[in-house]
């Protein structure tokens, strides 16, 4: 199972906690698939609002909590977001998104790399919402990160593994480093790809919120993301372009 | 003195941060603070004055990806 930051994560499906039915669909989706992490935000507050009502549900889960900058569009903001999460959910956890486009969610590398350093400077463990950028994943990696977020897709969008020769290429520039597919998946097969080419986690949200049965679709992923990760360390086959009978050749009958 | 209270126009007697999250209702609330865009530590509530036309960001676990 992942270590993450000196911590060892009860499995490798980190997931969400936005979008459910209801509150104990989301506890549901926890209990069934035995998610690992959940992930949080900061927002606005009313006066006499849910907030503490929303804690108490996160901390029954008993898993690591992971909250997010999410929405934030410069360093300035998400340092300034990462500060009060520390305090609100008393963790130095921090998935660390600065979003460049609108349209797309893209990590901006300039703004993300700003606040990974200022934020690893302040002692937080930063997981960093990155692109399978290589130059930029190492230079996050300078920065004091120990942990790479690459997204499989836009965020919310469940295409898969978009760039699969850019996934393994960073995955194979940093062996040692452990690497979160964060966003972009819709479907178990997908999380298993993750795994087998060799990624520590994934994280996910939307594609098991938004099932017509969040808790079997967070089921679903655990499931495959053991299968996938089976697989990987079971060294697969090379892909071959032309056929090779599995029946042995040897001792076929002369019947023609 | 009138300030901004997450984005909303507000009048408060308060003085301090500490003070006016009392009186604008949020009592014990679990809430991080933020005033003109600067994170003030709720260990600093009471020393932190507020000022006629100051953004006041109060925030609270959410659900969040």
């Amino acid at each position: 199972m992942p270590v993450l930051y000196g911590t060892d994560i009860t499995s490798p499906l980190m997931l969400g906690t936005a979008q459910y039915p209801s509150p104990s669909v989301l506890a549901d989706a926890f209990r069934r698939s035995g998610a690992g992490v959940a992930t949080v935000s900061l927002r606005r507050e009313a006066a006499g609002g849910d907030g503490g009502a929303f804690w108490e549900l996160i901390r029954d889960l008993g898993v690591p909590v992971l909250p997010n900058t999410a929405g934030c569009h410069s360093a300035r903001e998400a340092v300034t977001t990462a500060r009060m999460a520390r305090e609100v959910f008393g963790t130095d956890w921090i998935k660390l998104e600065v979003i460049g486009d609108a349209d797309t969610l893209q990590p901006d590398p300039f703004g993300l790399l700003e606040a990974a350093r200022i934020l690893c400077d302040e002692g937080f463990k930063v997981f960093p919402y990155t692109t399978e950028d290589g130059i930029l994943g190492g230079r996050l990696l300078e920065a004091g990160c120990e942990v790479l977020m690459p997204w499989g897709a836009p965020i919310g969008t469940g295409l898969g593994l978009n760039n699969l020769y850019g996934l393994r290429t960073l995955r194979a520039q940093f062996p040692e480093v452990p690497m979160v597919i964060d966003a972009g998946l819709g479907r178990p097969s997908q999380a298993a790809e993750a795994m087998e080419l060799g990624f520590d986690a994934v994280l996910l949200n939307t594609a098991v919120a938004k099932a017509g049965d969040p808790a079997a679709m967070a089921e679903g992923f655990a499931r495959a993301l053991e299968a996938g990760q089976l697989a990987h360390g079971a060294d697969p086959m090379e892909p071959r372009d032309m056929a090779a009978p599995s029946t042995p050749v040897l001792g076929l009958a002369a019947l023609e | 003195m009138n300030i901004t209270v997450n984005g909303s126009p507000a009048e408060i007697a308060a003085t301090t941060l500490d003070a006016a999250l009392e009186e604008l209702g949020y009592g014990a609330a679990r809430v991080a603070t933020a005033v003109n865009e600067t994170f003030v530590p709720g260990t600093q509530r009471a020393e932190r004055t507020l000022s006629e036309g100051d953004r006041l960001e109060i925030l609270a676990p959410k659900q969040g990806g």
